[in-house]
């Protein structure tokens, strides 16, 4: 009988496949729904279109970006079991569908003039895919590399960042080439607003065509597999060897500690990253002889942070493969509550130490969601990692409302209390403190799990039949 | 969820080499965008120094 193109029958890897072919798999989905990262640059080009009625174009200008991550985190929590179930395969073309679908539907809403339509699908029908394909190839990397779940998970997670590495000058392109950015000095005009659409539209169909590869390439290892060579390593105190159920892990004590570890650590990286190049010009207002200058070398410490996003990713949840994830979390929330205090103590006294300060924080941010997959696999084995892991993002929708109104809303009553430069982030970034501070305490009371939320060792699990139609030994 | 050595699924070394061509083709899907993006990246960061 022929097999559906979703049957998890069709995706157990065939005898000779490289477990090297899953990270590209994975990158394809990742470096595609990152694209939400890219987001601002639409902001500009929509106030100067669809919103100049608006008394509050800053904030509709990032709705859809920000109903984007809430709806990533619930999407996550609420699929995640689906995802175990259906397989990466499914959940690939899933979230190619949801997130493709969203910036069609944001094209039709722009061209229409109907701004709740962008909001509607950008945010909420594109966010669906957003989370859906975060989790989807989690599982299946850590299956393939038990010996190093850190790295594997690692390049996939950095995938996300460097989603907006691409997008972000694609989107700028595409504007160009529409008509579509906003113009500065007195003769200035408004950008065209079917020139937005079509950006929307084009990036729809170039993401639709690029993560054919993801749910094409994808592939489950048959059961029992293991790496040449490799056995399970001696016992170690916070790395199981065996499993809990995403029902069950919800109800331990480490879950919830992971969950204010990831909130706070991803609120700590917000701090800066949300507004990264007014911080810049805030703290260094004399740089360069012109405002452009200044404007650019603003752009550029935004580059250099999204940079260091992205390597933390991938450098760090590597290192922890070697160092363990709760060191690595010590390094994250300990170092990064120091590099926080550098900053708010010697504030501009030295340039080039600020950016290496900012640089490791967002390392340290871009770490911390990459390491975090590896950290629950040890805490609570394989079986349902990635259903538990879309449950703990919503720590990351948490952060991604928190992170904002902590930096913004205090910086915003600062300055209109009347403090300037680097004084405007005094109490936010003790805030920021204060939050790694507890986050530090959580990870440190991070304990194995208790062995009644075990599952069952001769549980009996589902064996797909492999290529040749024999049922696999289990 | 256990599996029996003796039965258990080892990874044989080394990738069939039919499926060269489709790791080249997939690797470079991912790696030319990505190196776009870089090479991007880097032009901004030197607006910086």
């Amino acid at each position: 009988m022929r097999m559906a193109f979703f049957d998890q029958d069709r995706i157990v890897a065939p005898p000779g496949w490289s477990r090297w072919l899953i990270p590209p798999a994975a990158l394809s989905v990742h470096l595609a729904i990152g694209q939400a990262y890219a987001w601002s640059v639409f902001k500009k080009p929509l106030e100067a279109t669809m919103l100049t009625d608006s008394d509050h174009p800053g904030t509709l200008s990032a709705l859809p970006f920000q109903l984007g991550m809430v709806m990533l985190g619930v999407s996550a929590a609420l699929f995640g079991r689906q995802v175990e179930r259906r397989g990466p395969r499914w959940a690939m073309a899933v979230s190619s569908t949801f997130f493709v679908s969203g910036l069609l539907v944001a094209s039709v809403g722009v061209a229409a003039d109907q701004y709740w339509l962008v909001v509607a699908g950008y945010g909420f029908v594109g966010g669906i895919g957003l989370g859906i394909g975060y989790i989807s190839p989690v599982t299946t990397l850590i299956k393939w590399f038990p010996d190093r779940p850190g790295l594997a998970t690692g390049i996939a997670i950095m995938g996300f960042g460097g989603g907006a590495l691409i997008a972000s000058p694609l989107t700028t392109q595409l504007l160009q080439k529409f008509d579509a950015v906003v113009g500065t000095g007195p003769n200035a005009v408004a950008p065209d607003r079917d020139g937005i659409a079509k950006t929307f539209l084009v990036l729809g169909c170039a993401y639709a065509v690029f993560m054919v590869m993801s749910y094409s390439l994808i592939r489950v290892p048959p059961p029992g597999w293991k790496p040449a060579g490799w056995e399970p390593g001696p016992e170690r105190a916070l790395v199981t060897r065996n499993n809990v159920s995403a029902k069950n892990a919800v109800k331990t004590p480490q879950f919830w500690l992971l969950w204010v570890v990831l909130c706070f650590n991803v609120t700590a990286g917000i701090g800066i990253l949300e507004r990264a190049a007014p911080i810049y010009r805030d703290f260094f207002p004399g740089e360069g002889g012109s405002p452009a200058e200044l404007a650019a070398a603003a752009a550029g410490f935004v580059a250099i942070l999204s940079l260091s996003n992205s390597l933390g990713r991938i450098l760090w949840s590597s290192a922890s493969d070697v160092l363990g994830r709760r060191n690595m979390y010590r390094i994250y929330l300990g170092v990064g509550c120091l590099l926080y205090a550098y900053i708010l103590t010697t504030t501009n006294d030295n340039k080039a130490l600020f950016i290496v300060a900012c640089m490791l924080i967002l390392s340290f941010y871009g770490a911390g969601f990459a390491t975090v997959p590896a950290y629950l696999r040890d805490l609570f084995g394989t079986y349902q990692v990635g259903a538990i892991h879309g449950r703990l993002l919503t720590a990351w929708s948490v952060a991604g409302v928190l992170g904002p109104i902590i930096v913004n809303n205090i910086a915003d009553n600062r300055i209109n209390g009347g403090a300037t430069g680097p004084d405007v982030y005094t109490p936010a970034f003790a805030i920021v403190i204060g939050l790694l501070v507890v986050a530090f305490v959580c990870n440190e009371l991070i304990r194995p799990v208790d062995p009644k939320w075990h599952e069952p060792t001769e549980q009996p699990v589902p064996v797909p039949a492999n290529a040749s139609g024999e049922k696999a030994i289990a | 969820m256990s599996t029996e050595s003796s039965e258990t699924a080892t990874a044989p070394p080394g990738m069939d080499p039919k499926l060269r061509p489709l790791a080249v083709l997939a690797w470079l899907w991912v790696l030319v965008p990505f190196g776009y993006g870089i090479y991007k990246l880097l032009e901004k960061i030197n607006d910086l120094f």
